[in-house]
């Protein structure tokens, strides 16, 4: 299959665009029969796909704009790859897990072109394409957020657009410079990423540029200080919308962060290494706390996202084979937990219309099974050692044990106080006296929330024992993206830190 | 005793006046019609108007290359060309506006479209011109005839429009003819080549006369720009006008004024002449700016659309402040995208117009689209995607010029401007949305009966639709149109 990238992104699009067509009360089973489909593509990507090659893949190229070097360019390495498949994934289990009763023809549509968008941002070899897919998939998601969310929903989606969108646009503009500084170094404009690739960039440049990108990918991410859309977003977004925004959207961030910022800005990257990370403690530290504060499940979740985000930045500006592979599959854990996560406090707030802890209690004995399925996606939450959680933040935090082993000690904090904040909401709701009799009466998981739960629960375990399919491959992609930014960094400083920092297991 | 004057047929080169002959004929015969024949219904007209808008584009496409006439004064150059393809074809799908469901007042006189032939032809005479006396002819020819189509809407507030809108004009005229003077003092001609050769064969001598002379013809040319801070018109004006007109006049007069200013300005930009590039970076920055805050604060969506295409206007602006050939392009490109895009968005108006007010104070109130997306779905889509498009978000067709002008900026090195240029479109972005946000998340009012679509018809669904699937698949499309724009730019030399 040669365009079978292009088919992946389109073939969601098309099928919304068809879904206007079909009756209300089967576009449930539409929709989830088509991501199925998506996803079973994807698999299919998975198993042509070559782990010994660490370059691009399945790639396509169609010239758009000719003379400016804009194109149609498509392709897939092992630090996509698993990025895609969690999307597609996420997505079929999201509908599957859908309980939205209104308008839902248009939600279901809506999901379905946020898929495209989704998608496309991982595939994108194109930086103008890139950008499209990026910006295009806020529409959607300030649809989902307004139209379904809860009372403050409008003040949330807005938020959530305006908050990004401004950090994009500063990108576009570094973006359009970058493409500038190509066609003066070079004569000819492209604005292909592997040809950017090439490009070997003045350090106070690099500087500058970097801040461009950081603005775009940090607020997305979200890091600290730019983190006040999500809680909101969070707050106020219907179930699916939550999902598919922490399982999934934040991933662009930090995916972004990965595949500009590291190989197009490598003494940038290795000055900012730091200051990153001290962000990203901060995130960790103070969003971890804020966690324990909040009254709302959901937020709990949302702050808790925060949080492990910092961990996936930690790891990806350890700048080591280790810390940036070891984020990639900590994106992917995140992405099926919290997802799951999510899905788990929609199943109360559907059955009780409310999801603060107090008002709930003892709920281990009326649900047991709901109880047991939330135990599991805490612990991996936590970081608990054969989940999945574990081995994701265990590399990454090996991986900047390399850089400093002091700040890597302050994000071990993680560990603990993600242990604090899960553990006593899961006192709270779950063990204990039945405070309110309301309670008593709650069914257990449906068959529909079991069916969307159940392959959560076997990934977090099967991943949590068995990580090596994901992360053989991850481990070539990333060794050739340390290579060029270890070639590529024009300071002999950066080129000593790089080469010391990836210096783990070898005989000293 | 005067000189007879001897020359010869081929150096009149008659053929220069051909478009604008053909529009003025074109005019004269609806008024012939009229006397003759009363009581013709207006779809008649409209479709006269149509064909002689298509021979007037069939007589332009037919130039290629610099052509000069007239006794000089005419100019076709490869710009004026385009300028006037975008002229001609805006205005067809602009007379199709004209056949909406519902009948209003202006439609019934036959001299609406008489006069709308003569502001075309207007317009025409000051794009194809680099003489200053001539601009001014064809710019009032223009302004005369667009007065009186908004007066003709027979409202109260369209006869306060006209006339705040004509008392402006007549000051702007009054500015360019003044700064005419000053540059027909300093250099003894008022053709825009001799003035600028003599400008700098003097080594730009008499300095502050020279800046007095661009002060006044920036006032002129601003007020038909709407640049701060001559922009106050336009918002009242654009409200008093009916919705299509108002479209209308946020892109083809600014188009041919655009064209005038790049001619103008050229002259400075291209020396580098510093106090010039300062009062125009400060003139665009401005028009940014400051209309932005002002949309965000509109309770009328005509008008937040009239505040939002100064702000575009003033990123326009900024191409000619950069002046490379990329940036004219540019110019265009942006130009024409948005011309289909908002175009679109006063359609969408003014298939929405309605003789019931509701209850309302003004036409087109935001509280009116609450809900719009439960009622007509395809509609409330519709309005969204222009609106997203104005918005510049990917891939819908006005991203594609913004980042194209920004790239021309960039590489210009004006990285300040670009980053000013960038935040603005991110302010924008909040009033577009708020439109969005009124016709997709929030429910209908109580005791809300508005209709929509009331006034739309087989014409203007059509002219929607063409609008929609330009502003979708711009993609496609662009690199073509790109082609043709910078052939066009190249071959007369900006």
């Amino acid at each position: 299959m040669e365009h079978i990238l292009s088919i992946l992104i389109f073939f969601p699009a098309f099928a919304a665009v068809l879904g206007f067509l079909v009756a209300k009360n089967s576009i449930r089973t539409y929709a989830i029969t088509v991501t199925t489909i998506e996803f079973i593509l994807s698999c299919y990507l998975w198993m042509n796909f070559d782990n010994t090659n660490a370059g691009m893949q399945f790639t396509e190229f169609i010239p758009l704009i000719s003379q400016y070097g804009i194109s149609y360019n498509l392709g897939i390495d092992g630090i996509s790859l698993f990025l895609v498949l969690m999307t597609t994934f996420m997505t079929m289990i999201s509908l599957i897990g859908l309980t939205e009763k209104r308008d839902l023809k248009h939600l279901v549509i809506t999901v379905l072109f946020l898929e495209m968008t989704m998608v496309g941002v991982f595939l994108a070899l194109d930086v103008i394409l890139f950008y499209v897919f990026w910006e295009l998939s806020l529409v959607p998601m300030l649809y989902i957020v307004g139209a379904w969310g809860g009372k403050r929903r409008i003040y949330a989606a807005v938020k959530f657009f305006l908050y990004t969108f401004t950090g994009s646009l500063v990108m576009l503009v570094g973006m359009l410079y970058l493409g500038y500084v190509y066609f003066q170094a070079t004569g000819n404009w492209s604005f292909s990423l592997m040809d950017w690739n090439m490009l070997i960039l003045p350090i106070d440049m690099q500087m500058w540029l970097f801040a461009a990108f950081f603005l775009g990918f940090a607020i997305k991410v979200p890091m600290v200080p730019f983190h006040t859309w999500l809680p909101y977003a969070h707050g106020q977004a219907p179930t699916i919308g939550s999902v598919i925004l922490a399982a999934i959207l934040l991933k662009m961030g930090t995916y972004g962060f990965i595949r500009f910022s590291l190989p197009l800005f490598p003494d940038a990257s290795v000055s900012f290494m730091i200051p990153m990370a001290i962000l990203a403690i901060i995130a960790i530290i103070y969003t971890g706390m804020v966690a324990y504060a909040q009254e709302d499940i959901k937020q709990v979740i949302a702050y808790s996202s925060v949080s492990h985000m910092g961990v996936i930045i930690l790891g990806i500006f350890a700048l080591n084979v280790e810390g940036i592979g070891g984020s990639i599959f900590l994106m992917v854990s995140h992405g099926i937990v919290s997802g799951a996560l999510f899905i788990l406090v929609g199943v109360i707030y559907d059955r009780t219309g409310t999801k603060m802890m107090n008002e709930f209690g003892g709920l281990a004995k009326v649900m047991p099974m709901y109880a047991t399925v939330f135990g599991i996606m805490l612990m991996a939450s936590v970081g608990l050692p054969l989940t999945i959680g574990f081995v994701g933040e265990f590399l990454s935090l090996l991986g900047f044990f390399a850089v400093s082993p002091l700040l890597t000690g302050l994000a071990g904090m993680t560990i603990i106080l993600g242990a604090v904040y899960m553990l006593v909401l899961y006192k709270k709701t779950f063990y204990g006296p039945i405070t309110n009799p309301i309670n008593e009466k709650l069914k257990d998981l449906s068959g529909r929330e079991i069916s969307a739960l159940i392959p959560l629960v076997f990934l977090v375990v099967y991943l949590g024992v068995h990580p090596k399919p994901i992360l053989e491959p991850v481990d070539n992609s990333v060794k050739q993206l340390v290579q060029v930014m270890y070639l590529k960094s024009v300071e002999p400083t950066s080129k000593a830190t790089i080469a010391s920092v990836n210096s783990i297991g070898e005989m000293k | 005793m005067i000189e007879p004057i001897s020359i010869s047929l081929e150096e009149l080169n008659i053929p220069t006046l051909l478009p604008m002959m053909v529009a003025i004929i074109g005019a004269l015969v609806i008024l012939c019609i009229d006397l003759a024949v009363k009581n013709l219904h207006k779809s008649l007209y409209v479709m006269l108007t149509i064909l002689v808008l298509i021979i007037d584009l069939g007589t332009v496409i037919g130039y290629s290359g610099m052509t000069r006439g007239f006794f000089d004064v005419m100019l076709v150059d490869g710009i004026a060309v385009l300028t006037q393809i975008i002229i001609l074809i805006s205005s067809a799908l602009f007379v199709l506006l004209t056949l909406s469901q519902q009948r209003f007042h202006e439609y019934k006189y036959p001299e609406y479209f008489a006069l709308f032939l003569f502001m075309v032809a207007g317009f025409q005479f000051m794009v194809a011109s680099d003489n200053l006396i001539l601009i001014f002819v064809g710019l009032e020819t223009a302004s005369l005839a667009l007065y009186t189509l908004i007066a003709m809407h027979n409202r109260d507030k369209s006869t306060e429009a006209a006339i705040k809108y004509f008392t402006m004009g007549a000051l702007a005229a009054a500015f360019i003819a003044f700064g005419s003077m000053i540059f027909y003092a300093l250099t003894g001609s008022i053709e825009l080549g001799q003035i600028s050769a003599s400008l700098v064969a003097n080594d730009f001598a008499n300095y502050p006369f020279i800046l007095l002379g661009v002060v006044f013809i920036l006032g002129g040319l601003g007020f038909k720009l709407s640049l701060v801070p001559f922009h106050t018109w336009a918002p009242d004006v654009y409200e008093g006008s009916n919705s299509a007109l108002a479209g209308y006049m946020s892109i083809v007069p600014k188009i041919a004024t655009f064209v005038v200013a790049l001619r103008f300005f050229e002259i400075f930009i291209s020396v580098e002449n510093r106090w010039v590039e300062v009062i125009l970076y400060i003139i665009v920055v401005l028009t940014m700016t400051i209309p932005n805050m002002a949309a965000l604060v509109q309770k009328d969506v005509k008008r937040m659309l009239a505040f939002s295409s100064i702000s575009h206007a003033g990123f326009v602006m900024g191409a000619i402040l950069v002046g490379t050939s990329q940036a004219t392009e540019g110019l265009f490109l942006y130009w024409i995208l948005f011309a289909f895009t908002n175009f679109g968005a006063f359609a969408m108006l003014w298939i929405n117009r309605s003789k019931n007010s509701y209850g309302y104070s003004t036409d087109h109130p935001f509280e009116k689209f609450a809900g719009f997306v439960k009622i007509s779905p395809v509609g409330a889509v519709i309005m969204g995607l222009f609106m997203l498009s104005l918005a510049g978000i990917p891939p819908f067709s006005l991203f594609w010029g913004k980042m194209f002008l920004l790239s021309a900026t960039i590489n210009a090195d004006y990285i300040i401007l670009a980053l000013i240029m960038a935040l603005n479109s991110a302010i924008a972005a909040y009033y577009y949305l708020k439109l969005i946000v009124y016709m997709f998340l929030k429910d209908a009012e109580q005791n809300n009966f508005v209709k929509f679509m009331e006034n739309s018809s087989n014409s203007t669904k059509t002219l929607v639709g063409i609008t929609v699937f330009l502003t979708i698949s711009t993609v496609i499309y662009i690199d073509p149109l790109l082609e043709v724009i910078s052939t066009y730019v190249q071959i007369s030399g900006y």
